[in-house]
């Protein structure tokens, strides 16, 4: 909005004119917010006794929060641009402490981040005995789900570059499969786990078919649609799936047959332990950890492997790629199984944990939820959709938690009907400041002489 | 069609490329000599890339056959036989007979062998040169890898298969001097080097014959005299022959053995570089000609 002013000889008449544009700029804002909100704050309609409508006008309320914007407005024109220019004019030597902590925080934050999640349940079961169920089960578990399944959708996304809106059809597919097979036919949760992955990797292929010839807004629309699909059938063939009343008494899974009660078999009478539910949630969170970070070698594998290679190859030119002699139609549906396998054995173990599903839990918010962590994360990176799940699932669920803001707001105030705004305000404030994601870099998959990350910039996002 | 030292690797014969009303390549035909260096000119718009587009599968062309020879050539005597046949290829012995207006693009280069490179280079600008090269070398690698299976399962046994390809990719970088940027982003690399790339990666993928779209727009003199030596190596050291589009003449006349000049989308001219240079259509289609020699000259090409 200002402009620089790195004229020392005439600092007063520069600071001045600085002054009058913001003013300028302010005042026009003000009147922009004060047409704006004049008919949506400024106005309220009302029913009086006689069910008659009312117009009252909320003048001050409307005075208010256009000043507010006003005020905020001039402070970002004559304090922050000023701020970030000078920031900008500054020379950017990197510092070389900072850089070799950098480096040091890089190379370590992995293995800290992976021996946390193996001791995480305990560390809570010894510091937090009261609420450990629920925060194994609520932040570990639910995390450690969204986790894969940002694994999952990071392959079909990140790597080959094609944006799938209908992540969560895959996802309910593993789930049903699960619930289904286990209820009819009494199927244990293992061998149930490799056939819903494969059930819908198989899915996977079939909506993978039809949309090989598009590319970009046009493949995001037919995904859309195949997941609404795959949830519509879920509602409506309810002799099948239950429709909205879904799925219930859902087996649980068992620890090579010893199923988790609290009868003479059970897990805790055979290890001779007094019976506590926290055992089925300790057994499941190692479970689920094991699936992702089974998820996590396949995937770093298949990066190092031809066909990785071939993902991002695709996601960077479809072209060149047929002129290398890649059969892209191959390359676009194991992207497209692949992810929807991971995606199945996490809708498996969904169901297993749940005991309970239903069309509900497959609805648009989730894919679109998945779609943002992979996003937010950084596309293509491991580690960034990881941090962006946590952040984004553990985010929202810590906002139960904050009751503390009631002091603050009152006691009419409720965090959790805010979570989402906070939330939302949050991603555009991470898009600004981190528009590649929280890892912006690419690793590369393979070197010859050294190892060097690749600027997001030179990588391109997929429009296909 | 018989069999010699001078058989044709490439055989155009009566390709018509429609589009709409348009006809961009009006019943042309040529040959590209094995081992050799043929060069396609002609003006803008002539149809040069199209005809490269028919030969790679990127366009199915709407007449016309388009057959491609692995070996010596004896095996051009089964063309008709081919032909007749609809498939898509023939083998026998070690030789090997392709209709490439039969495959679809990826096949093209796959089984026929038939690299290209583009006008508006496309390299993978995120991935580094080294990743290019073993992208290059996709097919090959899938079937070390077991199609994936035993890359996953076993990844000492696919490390090891992988090493050619390393070498490969060292091979054609050295050869185009990109050794030393082998692990940055393709998308740094300067102009001309892109240009090098994109032709060390075509490499990788073996081709028996290569076709480069302009390999020299953009490069200053020295670096397409650099170009004009790696082609002529290429053509020294491998078996590799070479059909490329250019505009810049001091490659096309001075490395060509064969020159076929399109206008319009027709034949005009078709000789070696010298021939072609005094053929008064190739001049008159480049320069145009006097005002009072147009209906002459025009009667002379047939217009």
């Amino acid at each position: 909005m200002a402009v620089a002013a790195p004229d020392t000889a005439l600092p007063h008449t520069a600071a001045r004119a600085n002054l009058a544009h913001a003013l300028k700029d302010a005042a026009i804002t003000a009147l922009i917010s004060f047409a704006l909100l004049l008919p949506l704050i400024g106005f309220k309609t009302v029913q009086n006794m006689r069910n008659e409508l009312e117009l009252e006008t909320r003048i001050p309320l409307l005075l208010a929060i256009v000043a507010i914007i006003t005020a905020a407005r001039l402070f970002g024109s004559l304090v922050i641009e000023p701020w970030r220019e000078r920031r900008a004019l500054r020379p950017h030597a990197e510092d070389a402490r900072l850089t070799a902590l950098k480096t040091t925080f890089a190379n370590w934050f992995t293995p800290f981040a992976m021996g946390f999640v193996l001791v995480y349940p305990l560390i809570i079961m010894v510091f937090f005995p009261q609420g450990a169920l629920k925060w194994i089960d609520n932040f570990g578990i639910q995390i450690l789900i969204y986790i894969m399944l940002g694994w999952g959708l990071n392959i079909v996304v990140g790597l080959a570059g094609l944006l799938d809106l209908g992540y969560v059809a895959f996802y309910a597919v593993g789930s049903y499969a699960y619930a289904l097979l286990a209820k009819e036919f009494g199927l244990s949760f293992w061998i149930l786990l490799p056939l819903a992955g494969i059930l819908s990797a198989f899915w996977g292929v079939l909506l993978g078919f039809p949309v090989l010839r598009l590319r970009g807004d046009y493949l995001a629309i037919v995904t859309l649609a195949f997941g609404e699909i795959i949830r519509l059938i879920l509602i409506n063939w309810v002799s099948f799936t239950g429709g909205y009343a879904g799925v219930s008494g859902i087996p649980r899974p068992t620890l090579f047959g010893i199923p988790f009660n609290a009868t003479e078999q059970g897990f805790a009478a055979t290890f001779g332990l007094e019976f506590n539910p926290i055992h089925r949630t300790l057994f499941l969170y190692y479970v689920i950890l094991a699936l992702g970070l089974v998820t996590a070698y396949v995937t770093i594998r298949l990066r190092q492997l031809p066909v990785g290679r071939a993902w991002e190859a695709l996601r960077e030119d479809e072209i060149a790629c047929r002129s290398l002699g890649i059969n892209t139609t191959n390359t676009k549906l194991t992207a497209f199984a692949m992810g929807a396998m991971f995606a199945g054995f996490a809708g498996s173990f969904f169901a297993a944990r749940q005991g309970f599903i239903s069309p509900e839990s497959f609805t648009f918010l989730e894919s679109a939820t998945i779609l943002s962590i992979v996003v937010l994360g950084g596309m293509g990176s491991m580690i960034g959709v990881a941090v962006a799940a946590v952040v984004m699932i553990g985010g929202t669920e810590i906002m139960r938690e904050l009751d503390f803001l009631k002091y603050i707001f009152g006691n009419d105030f409720d965090p959790t009907q805010y979570r989402m705004l906070i939330f939302g305000f949050a991603m555009v404030l991470i898009m600004i400041w981190k528009p590649r994601g929280l890892v912006g870099t690419r690793e590369p998959s393979a070197f010859y002489k050294e190892r060097r990350t690749i600027l997001g910039s030179h990588v391109k996002e997929g429009h296909g | 069609m018989t069999a010699g030292p001078a058989a044709p690797v490439l055989r155009v014969e009566h390709l018509t490329m429609r589009f709409g009303g348009l006809v961009a390549v009006d019943d042309l035909s040529f040959a590209a000599a094995r081992g050799g260096i043929t060069a396609l000119i002609g003006p803008n718009g002539a149809g040069k890339t199209t005809v490269f587009n028919c030969i790679t599968g990127f366009y199915k062309p709407t007449e016309g056959r388009i057959a491609l020879a692995h070996g010596d050539g004896a095996i051009w005597d089964e063309v008709d036989t081919l032909t007749d046949r609809g498939t898509r290829s023939l083998h026998r012995g070690g030789e090997a007979l392709f209709l490439l207006e039969r495959m679809p693009d990826y096949l093209v280069t796959q089984q026929a062998r038939v690299a290209r490179t583009f006008q508006n280079i496309r390299l993978f600008t995120g991935m580094t040169v080294f990743e290019n090269m073993l992208v290059a070398q996709h097919n090959t690698l899938m079937v070390s890898s077991g199609y994936t299976l035993i890359g996953v399962l076993a990844p000492h046994i696919y490390g090891r298969a992988e090493k050619a390809a390393v070498e490969k990719a060292r091979y054609w970088l050295e050869q185009t001097d990109l050794l030393e940027r082998a692990d940055d982003p393709a998308g740094d690399l300067p102009y001309g080097a892109q240009r090098r790339l994109e032709i060390a990666r075509a490499m990788c993928t073996d081709p028996v014959l290569l076709c480069l779209d302009e390999p020299a727009a953009g490069l200053n003199p020295r670096e397409s005299h650099q170009l004009n030596e790696l082609l002529l190596s290429i053509r020294r050291e491998h078996t590799t022959s070479i059909l490329l589009i250019e505009h810049d003449m001091s490659v096309v006349m001075q490395i060509s053995d064969h020159v076929v000049v399109l206008d319009y989308g027709v034949k005009i001219s078709d000789g070696t570089p010298e021939a072609v240079r005094n053929d008064q259509k190739v001049v008159a289609a480049y320069l145009g000609v006097e005002d009072e020699e147009v209906a002459k000259v025009e009667a002379e090409v047939g217009l």
